[in-house]
Order: C-alpha cells, then sequence, then structure tokens
C-alpha cells in the first residue's frame, strides 16, 4: 500500500464513524479532533476498525500517534506496505 | 457454542451493547428472559393497543448534528443517523405546585426566564447554580466521595418551594435514591431534561428496540429471547459459562449483565456477597393509563408533561400507603410534535409506590387495590387539573408488583440501587454491570451504559 492509500484507508474509517462530518478538507497537520468532531470514544473506533479491516494492533501507548492524519500515515504506513489495498 | 461476551438481557444498554460488539466481529449472544425486548423500557399489549413501560419521553434531546451530546455520542457510536430514530419533539412541558407552576420547552433560555417571573429573588442563584451545573464532570466513572444535592441547592436557592419543583421532574425521571439525590445524578438529569429536553420516537419504544435488535442482529449477533440465565458459573473469581433456563450452557470469555447489581450476585454460582456495595433500591411506581375519547388538550391538557405535587413539601421517598397521591407525573402523548397525530388520545399518571405493600397482598385483593388507588389518585389529581373520567374508554394499570415480574429487578426498582457501580466492575474478573445499576439512567442514559461498558472492558 502507498501512503496515498493509507491515507485513504484512514479517510475511509473517518467517513464510516463520523458520518455527518465533511472531512473532505482534513489538514495533515493539524489535530483531527480540532478538524471534526471526535472524541476518545472514536479514537476507539478508529483503533478497533484498523483491528477489523486489516488485523493491525495498536497498543494504547500509541495512540497518540494517531492524533493527526500524518501521524497516523506514518505510523500506519509500515505496518501496511506490504498489504493490497483490497482485502 | 463459545463466545466472546454474553449479554444478560435485551434492554436498551444490552442491546447497545451487542451492536458495539458485533460491529467488531466478537462472538456476542444476548440472553433474555422475557419474551419481549426492552426490559425497564419495553411495551405491552392490551386489546389490540400498544402501550409503553417505561418511556414516558426520551431526555437528552439535541438537534441533528449535535455529536458531542450524549444523544448525538450514542448514534455515533451505535452509527445510526438522527433520522433513524423518528424523534418528535415535545410542545412543553410544566412543573406544577400549589400556587406556583413553571413551565419548560426544550429552550433553556425559556425555562431560565419561568424562574426569573416565578421567583425573581431567586433568579441569580439560579444562574449561579446552572453555571456550577455546566462545570461539573458528572461523566467521571472514578468513584469520587458521595456529594447529595439538597446541600448544594440550598446554597444557591433559598426559596424551599423552588428547590422542590427542580427536583421533581430530576427525581422522578431518574432518582434511585429516598429523600436526596447524588449530585452528579442531578448534574445528568438537569441537562437532560431541562437543558437539553424532551421528545418521543414515532412508533414508540417498539420502534426503536426493534431498531436497536435489528442492527444487531445484522451485524451477526445471536439474541436468545424466552430463555433467561439460571447460573453464572464462577469458580477462582472468573465466569466460565452460563447456564440457561432450559439447562443449556454457554461457554464465554466473559459476561456484561444488565439484570442488576444484587441481582446477578445472586445469579453467580456459587452465590456472590460483596459486602459494603448492595444497597437494594427502593423506589418504584404506579402507573395507569386511560385511553380517552378526544385529543388531551380539548379536555384541558395542553402540556406534553406535567410534574405535580399538590403539597407545598415534595416527597421523594417510597410511601407508607400503596401510593402516593399527593405528586406524580402526567404524560399527554399526544403533545409531542408529530408529524401526523397519534390515533387515540392518551393520558398516563405516574405515582410512587411500595413494592412491599402491593406484593403483601393476595391476588383477588390486589385487583381491588389497583381499582381503589388509581381513583383516589385521580380523585387527588382533579383537585388540580379537569376531570377526564367521562371521556375514558380504555384504561389499565401496573404497579411495582408487575415491574419485578416482568424486569426481574428487586423490588421493581426502576432506577435500581442508589449506589451506583461507575466502573462496572464486580470481584470477579470478567463479570461486569451495565444498566441502571452502572449509572447513567433513562433511555439515553441506558444505553450509553452499554457502549460505555463495552469500550472500558471488552474491545480494548
Amino acid at each position: 500500500m502507498t501512503i496515498e492509500e493509507v491515507r485513504k484507508i484512514i479517510l475511509n474509517i473517518l467517513a464510516d464513524i463520523a458520518p455527518d462530518e465533511d472531512i473532505s478538507c482534513i489538514d495533515d497537520n493539524t489535530k483531527l479532533r480540532d478538524q471534526i468532531d471526535l472524541d476518545s470514544m472514536d479514537f476507539l473506533d478508529i483503533v478497533m476498525e484498523l483491528r477489523k479491516r486489516f488485523n493491525i494492533e495498536v497498543p494504547e501507548k500509541d495512540y497518540e500517534h494517531l492524533a493527526t492524519m500524518a501521524g497516523c500515515v506514518s505510523y500506519l504506513t509500515p505496518l501496511l506496505k506490504d498489504r493490497p489495498l483490497a482485502s | 457454542m463459545h463466545y466472546d461476551t454474553i449479554i444478560i438481557g435485551a434492554g436498551l444498554s444490552g442491546l447497545a451493547a451487542g451492536i458495539r460488539l458485533a460491529m467488531f466481529d466478537k462472538k456476542v449472544c444476548i440472553v433474555e428472559k422475557h419474551t419481549e425486548l426492552g426490559g425497564l423500557n419495553s411495551f405491552y399489549v392490551r386489546k389490540k393497543r400498544t402501550f409503553d413501560v417505561g418511556l414516558h419521553a426520551m431526555t437528552n434531546f439535541t438537534a441533528k448534528g449535535v455529536r458531542s451530546s450524549p444523544l448525538g455520542k450514542l448514534l455515533k457510536q451505535l452509527r445510526f443517523s438522527h433520522d433513524d430514530f423518528r424523534l418528535c419533539q415535545q410542545k412543553i412541558s410544566e412543573i406544577r405546585f400549589p400556587g406556583k407552576s413553571l413551565c419548560f420547552t426544550n429552550e433553556f433560555e425559556f425555562m431560565r426566564q419561568e424562574v426569573a417571573e416565578q421567583f425573581p429573588g431567586q433568579i441569580d442563584g439560579f444562574n449561579k447554580l446552572v453555571k456550577k451545573i455546566l462545570m461539573f464532570d458528572e461523566l467521571n466513572l472514578d468513584d469520587s466521595k458521595p456529594l447529595l444535592s439538597q446541600p448544594v441547592l440550598e446554597s444557591f436557592i433559598s426559596d424551599p418551594m423552588l428547590i422542590d419543583m427542580l427536583f421533581c421532574p430530576l427525581m422522578y425521571y431518574g432518582n434511585a435514591r429516598e429523600g436526596d439525590m447524588d449530585f452528579y445524578q442531578f448534574v445528568i438529569m438537569f441537562k437532560s431534561i431541562f437543558i437539553e429536553g424532551f421528545s418521543k420516537p414515532e412508533g414508540g419504544m417498539l420502534y426503536i428496540l426493534n431498531l436497536m435488535a435489528e442492527k444487531f442482529k445484522n451485524l451477526g449477533g445471536e439474541l436468545r429471547m424466552g430463555n433467561g440465565v439460571k447460573a453464572i458459573n464462577v469458580s477462582q473469581r472468573k465466569v466460565s459459562s452460563v447456564t440457561l433456563e432450559n439447562e443449556e450452557e454457554l461457554t464465554t470469555e466473559a459476561v456484561l449483565s444488565s439484570m442488576g447489581y444484587v441481582e446477578t450476585l445472586n445469579c453467580c454460582e456459587p452465590k456472590l456477597t460483596e459486602s459494603g456495595r448492595s444497597e437494594i433500591g427502593q423506589v418504584s411506581f404506579m402507573e395507569s393509563l386511560f385511553i380517552v375519547d378526544r385529543e388531551p388538550q380539548e379536555l384541558g391538557y395542553d402540556k406534553s408533561i406535567i410534574f405535580f405535587s399538590t403539597k407545598q413539601k415534595f416527597d421523594y421517598k417510597v410511601p407508607e400507603d400503596l401510593i402516593d397521591i399527593s405528586s406524580g407525573v402526567l404524560c399527554c402523548s399526544n403533545n409531542f410534535k408529530y408529524p401526523k397525530p397519534l390515533k387515540e388520545g392518551l393520558i398516563r399518571l405516574t405515582n410512587l409506590a411500595s413494592f412491599e405493600k402491593w406484593d403483601s397482598l393476595a391476588r383477588k385483593d390486589y385487583i381491588a387495590a389497583k381499582k381503589e388507588w388509581r381513583g383516589s389518585a385521580l380523585e387527588q389529581l382533579f383537585t388540580f387539573f379537569p376531570d377526564f373520567r367521562d371521556n375514558v374508554v380504555f384504561l389499565d394499570s401496573f404497579t411495582p408488583k408487575t415491574i419485578k415480574k416482568y424486569t426481574g429487578h428487586i423490588n421493581g426498582a426502576v432506577y435500581g440501587s442508589p449506589e451506583k457501580i461507575k466502573n462496572g466492575k464486580t470481584s470477579v474478573k470478567n463479570l461486569y454491570i451495565c444498566g441502571t445499576d452502572q449509572g447513567f439512567l433513562g433511555i439515553i442514559g441506558a444505553t450509553l451504559s452499554g457502549i460505555s461498558m463495552v469500550n472500558l472492558h471488552l474491545l480494548r
């Protein structure tokens, strides 16, 4: 999976857990929770979706890496790089 | 069959918990002893009419798009859209005491204005109280030291009647404790009723319950109705399985129980006792439903919900008689903003009631007492409100005994134990509590209870 594909996956997950939010203009370097209305319960959903879709376990100490889109991409790309996009 | 989680009870907390778990591919089974969904917020059918029990109105109404509110969180976590719940807002509700009336709508400023007009000397204190309420973190799940509401309210408001008028709806709609209310519960209820507000789902409780049960099943969850849990099998402080009433044994990694805290401990095999944390709830109600032959507003009932006390001093406690007729709640289901009017007029009257007194009556006396006390409650009501007796075409009543029978909650205690287990933990490692004894009350609260216990204990 490429960086761009990983970014797209995050956007898909965000669209699923926050269907009423506009995610088309997310800034990669600003905290997600400051741009769309995410709380700690929603971050759990992101982690759970990653587990469900890609069997990736994100330990609680690493949640901080998911705070921004750029953080998500750099944390997840190494974990997903050998995966095909469709799974 | 081996499960990741077995959930006891297909009420709102159990269904919500089930949806969350099934959403993330957990193998989950909800076991319900009754043949209908809903638990304390259920429904029943008489003469082809479906009546809600529990649901007068849903509290916590916030508009579509508000996502940080309890309703917003619930919808988001269960992945429903606001439209799915088909919520119809209240028109206007009232708190009526001798010589005083406070109305409120889903716009909080309306109520603030009412307090300013009815209690001009108290408005500054009221505003300060509201400020304190808004700043308060009532959702903290840590068991902090208890703080009661009466002294807090007295530090802001000097008129005891205003204090009682604020207490009346909040206690009736969610207080497990007699006489006073934990302050965090007061804050939860104040926000959910006065700051947010009331609505009803079009189609009633049955609609919401079916919506949730369908979602649960579509996600792969299993629902077993009419087959309760006979025993939660515990060894070395760990649950390994549950035994159902039909003797079937289901093995599991964890159990989440909404049957009540003490009820859950009693169900463990061997039976568990946890000292100091097992105060049993006592507060219960008698409710009478009156189908009337016209719209309630034509009979002089134009409010959505009325909380009343015919005495100066409002007493929220288990009555010495079978019921306490001096205060109550009137709900006119018709007076909500439905897209089309309901088929029939419906007025519901709720009074505090004593489980012990009702339970001690023999069958024949029980039926006579229902009729007699319903009559007395109406007599008292009509000293304050217009008489509608000539317009009643059907009526029915239920008591704390009925609630116990169908929900299994000891004493028919609608709001469970006054001592909440906020973190949902028991002394058994993989046995957790959700629902009315965990701490969030009301329909939205119960649903959030299921969600938050799953998030806290079963998804990480």
